[in-house]
């Protein structure tokens, strides 16, 4: 095939088949080394492999949706984007923490110390809860090491309105007062957990599928009707800055259902921004503030004395001369009233008539008739922080004690059992469950007193509102309604504030059949006023007026009703 | 062209038989083209997924690929005696070029390897000196009498050095391995003894720990000390060969499948487009894409080991020895790294891995050792 033109070709030849020979023996080792790891390390390494780029990831879960009775949303959760950090991986200069911490809408200064101080840490927040919008402009910069993960936020569109029966959740969604606390099991949904694959950037990739799904929270109607909320609040606010009061608080309940319409309270805070918040602004004051009803008991001694039937409405007590005296102490009227029936006793406001009814009746007739209208004992509602009040001990009680508990000293209670008691006698004697939750079915309900006594009450209340009563600026025009006043000394540290009142005023309407029972509590009005019927009645009438119009209660009170018929066809013969 | 090598040697025309196939007029080698377009195809298909499905990787590679083979056949063209003449001026030009490089060169990351002439595309000298350096080693032991005597030898050396250590002072260190292994191979095929081979590795050994404490520069030790025990820093300088090595792991025997490699597709995979673009082609294809490609590579060396053999003078033969050599050294450095039994030094493997001026030099070294075996003279029988 070719000459030899060299000598030593032999020994050249020779060398390049030893090369050969090296040559396939450094193949044969990268081989070896390719076996090795793609066969023996293979199972070692692919799981290294998916260690690295397989995460699982948390899917958080809806917290579930709270409303009023007509689904008017009052806690929502919306989506959310939370910025966080591995501190380790981000290697920023100065510059770049200007550019992060503006899109961040942070401090600068704070950013970097935050980064920095953290250096070994693989974790920290940045921005918790921030609009998704934000979200994208921070992860657009594309510097390492920072992320995001969809997280909810919670909303309270009701602000201060509804407050204090929603309450809030943390910023973990964890329910931190109000039915946020109370319900917070039922609300909260379960965590889910999906498999992603991620890059070297922690970056998602490539959804997996999930594992696990995440349950949403179950939704809750209250028993709430949002439009008597917000008009309750705005006659409660309005009148708690007129008289200069400390607090105040509004309770409106549907009297066939026990279900709670409306419940608000002054001071108020706004859930949606908690950054200032006052710790006794949080307070729901109608079910955990605990204050002497006072006058407004007078129809539960009134109740129980027409229920032992040794009386009459039309009975009649002696109550000259305006006082009574009792083991060194006594009890006076505003002025002598001379005999009294007793619907005069109610409507006048009379201490000494109901006394002397008291100490007729013996401790324990009344003490029952106190306990079967739910006073002294919880109501039921499982709102947190729910105070349940006292009755003074039937036995052993002295007849001062006696002759003061049936004028309402001596006991305590909270707006919302006020608000109950009135229920009960303005309902027939019937006591449902009380509820803030919207009742889905009729419940079987108890009777705790006769049907009988309860019409006699609710004349009673009828004539305290009207001419010669103390509550007369409880009045709504079109509608007849009925309550009870009630003007109390303030508890403080030293027993009994001379000067500070508390205006209350009890009622259910209409009164020929009732539909609601409201109670209006001033806590400390500052004004000249400070009478429960001059604080506290035209509150009731005000709220009780939209509240008919709102709930469609047909109008009762017939003069004034022909009247406006007589306006209405004069407008339409007008145009007509 | 022609005409100045028939001033030399006349009657070479009569020498290239008229049966010869279409190819051998070309001058091209039909099997090492075959291989190599093949080995070209199978790397483009793994730089397309290596480069995170980018087209345009696939584009500018197959770009420089056309201009390479485009350089392989012009250079292909030139007799072997061509080269002969011109090395010394080469290597003198390229010397120069080193030094300009060492007071005016431009780089990158720590490195200065690039060279800005005025009216010239920029270009890394040392490149070109993997072809100049195994030239000028050939012609000079080619020049005189074989096996080389031990002088001739220690001036090839110095011929070899001289570059060799202006390239690692750049530095860059895998170049310049490179370059030094393609002159020891003109050494070792122009015939001295394994004696001497021995003393010179005893040498070299030896010379190690000066190597260590006065030429390498620190991130060359890390290098060395990571491949010790790449778990030491996993983090920091470890990092690649964990990767590198998971990523070949978890290949299995037959793969992920091409495209679905976690470790390159996530970014896990350190320069998984140039340098480690073996592990991607190991993690998707597995242990068979690995053995294919070196069956490749096996199959290019052994045929340009066989074009050696068959050439038909000593600086021929000692050139074509040299440069298939080298090329094998490319590849097993490349994978011996990457696999985790050499330490990581910046060499790319070879026609595979995205990159310039590696591709053209490469393609040119195929187109001397083609231009070797299509101009052989065939004395009629």
């Amino acid at each position: 095939m070719s000459d030899k033109p060299l000598t030593n070709t032999h020994i050249v030849m020779w060398r390049y088949y030893a090369l050969l020979a090296i040559l396939c023996l450094v193949v044969l080792t990268l081989m070896g080394r390719a076996v090795h790891l793609h066969i023996f390390e293979q199972s070692f390494l692919s799981h290294q492999g998916d260690v690295r780029s397989i995460r699982l990831e948390r899917l958080d879960a809806h917290r579930g949706t709270i409303s009023d009775r007509y689904g008017e949303p009052l806690a929502i959760s919306a989506a959310v984007e939370t910025i966080y950090a591995n501190p380790t991986q981000v290697k920023l200069g100065d510059e770049e923490y200007a550019q992060l911490a503006a899109a961040l809408g942070v401090n600068k200064r704070w950013l970097k110390r935050r980064l920095e101080s953290n250096r070994d840490k693989q974790f920290v927040y940045l921005k918790r809860k921030a609009a998704p919008h934000e979200a994208q402009q921070a992860l657009q910069l594309g510097f390492s090491g920072i992320y995001s993960r969809r997280e909810y936020k919670r909303f309270y569109p009701a602000g201060e309105v509804a407050s204090h029966i929603v309450g809030f959740s943390n910023i973990d969604e964890k329910g931190q007062e109000g039915i946020e606390l109370a319900y917070d099991e039922w609300l909260t949904g379960r965590e889910g957990k999906h498999r992603v694959l991620k890059n070297r950037a922690g970056q998602v990739i490539k959804d997996l599928g999930v594992v696990e799904l995440a349950q949403s929270g179950n939704d809750i109607s209250l028993s709430i009707d949002m439009r008597l909320q917000y008009l309750a609040y705005r006659e409660l606010k309005a009148a708690v800055d007129i008289h200069r009061a400390r607090a105040g608080s509004v309770v409106v309940l549907d009297i066939e259902t026990g279900e709670v319409l409306a419940m608000v309270n002054q001071p108020s805070y706004n859930p949606n921004n908690r950054s200032n918040l006052n710790v006794s602004h949080l307070r729901n004051r109608a079910i955990t503030d605990l204050f002497e009803p006072g006058s407004t008991m007078k129809l539960v001694t009134l109740a129980s004395a027409l229920e032992s039937e040794k009386y009459a409405l039309n009975s009649s007590v002696e109550t000259s001369p305006g006082f009574l005296r009792l083991g060194g102490r006594s009890i006076r009227d505003h002025r002598d009233y001379g005999r009294l029936s007793l619907l005069e006793v109610i409507a006048k406001s009379s201490n000494v008539g109901t006394s002397k009814l008291a100490l007729d009746l013996g401790p324990e007739a009344l003490w029952d008739s106190f306990y079967a209208l739910g006073l002294g004992q919880g109501t039921g509602i499982g709102f947190p922080g729910e105070n349940i009040g006292q009755l003074p001990n039937p036995f052993n009680m002295q007849p001062v004690e006696l002759a003061a508990m049936s004028y309402g000293y001596g006991l305590s209670t909270t707006a919302l059992q006020l608000a109950q008691a009135y229920m009960v006698l303005g309902n027939g004697g019937l006591k449902p469950s009380l509820s803030l939750i919207k009742k889905e079915s009729k419940e079987p309900v108890e009777r705790v007193l006769p049907e009988s006594v309860s019409n006699e009450l609710l004349k009673a209340m009828r004539a305290t509102v009207e001419k010669g009563g103390t509550g007369t600026r409880a009045q709504v025009p079109l509608y007849s309604v009925g309550g009870k006043t009630g003007t109390v000394h303030t508890v403080g540290r030293d027993g009994y504030n001379a000067e500070e009142y508390k205006a209350l005023f009890a009622g259910v309407a209409p009164i020929n059949d009732p539909k609601i029972a409201t109670v209006v509590v001033i806590d400390a009005p500052a004004g000249a006023e400070y009478y429960g019927g001059e604080v506290a009645a035209p509150i009731f009438s005000r709220v009780v007026d939209g509240a008919m119009r709102i709930l469609s209660v047909e109008p009762d009170k017939f003069s004034q009703l022909m009247h406006v018929n007589k306006v209405e066809s004069s407008l339409a013969g007008g145009r007509g | 062209m022609r005409g100045d090598f028939l001033r030399h040697m006349p009657g070479a025309d009569a020498s290239l038989g008229k049966g010869k196939s279409f190819f051998y007029r070309l001058h091209i080698d039909p099997i090492l083209l075959g291989l190599l377009l093949a080995l070209v195809g199978f790397g483009l298909v793994i730089l397309y997924s290596a480069g995170g499905e980018r087209w345009a990787y696939v584009e500018r590679q197959g770009i420089r690929f056309l201009a390479a083979f485009g350089v392989m056949f012009v250079v292909a063209q030139f007799e072997p005696s061509f080269y002969k003449r011109w090395s010394v001026v080469l290597f003198v030009l390229g010397v120069i070029a080193l030094l300009g490089v060492m007071f005016f060169g431009v780089g990158a990351k720590g490195a200065q390897r690039w060279l800005q002439l005025p009216g010239l595309p920029r270009f890394q000298p040392s490149e070109l000196m993997k072809l100049i350096v195994p030239m000028m080693a050939a012609w000079y032991l080619s020049s005189r009498y074989l096996p080389p005597s031990f002088r001739d030898v220690f001036v090839t050396l110095v011929l070899i050095f001289v570059p060799v250590l202006l390239i690692v002072q750049q530095p860059d260190l895998g170049t310049s391995i490179l370059i030094a292994s393609s002159g020891l191979f003109v050494i070792l095929f122009a015939g001295i003894s394994w004696k001497v081979v021995a003393g010179f590795g005893a040498i070299v050994a030896s010379c190690l720990p000066v190597m260590w404490h006065f030429v390498m520069r620190d991130y060359q030790k890390q290098r060395v000390l990571t491949f010790l025990d790449p778990e030491s820093d996993p983090l920091g300088a470890g990092w690649n060969i964990i990767q590198s090595k998971t990523a070949i792991g978890s290949g299995g025997t037959w793969g992920k499948g091409w495209l679905e490699g976690t470790q390159s597709q996530l970014n896990f995979l350190p320069e998984s487009h140039t340098d480690f673009i073996i592990a991607v082609c190991a993690e998707e294809f597995g242990f068979v894409g690995v053995l294919a490609l070196l069956g490749l590579y096996l199959m290019i060396v052994v045929r340009g080991l066989y074009i050696a053999v068959k050439a038909q003078d000593s600086y021929s033969r000692l050139l074509a020895g040299s440069l298939i050599l080298t090329f094998f050294v490319y590849v097993f450095v490349n994978i011996g790294m990457v696999s985790g039994i050499l330490p990581v030094v910046g060499v790319p493997l070879p026609l595979v891995s995205y990159g310039g001026t590696s591709v053209i030099t490469l393609m040119a070294a195929f187109g001397v050792i083609m231009s070797i075996h299509t101009h052989r003279r065939f004395l009629s029988r």
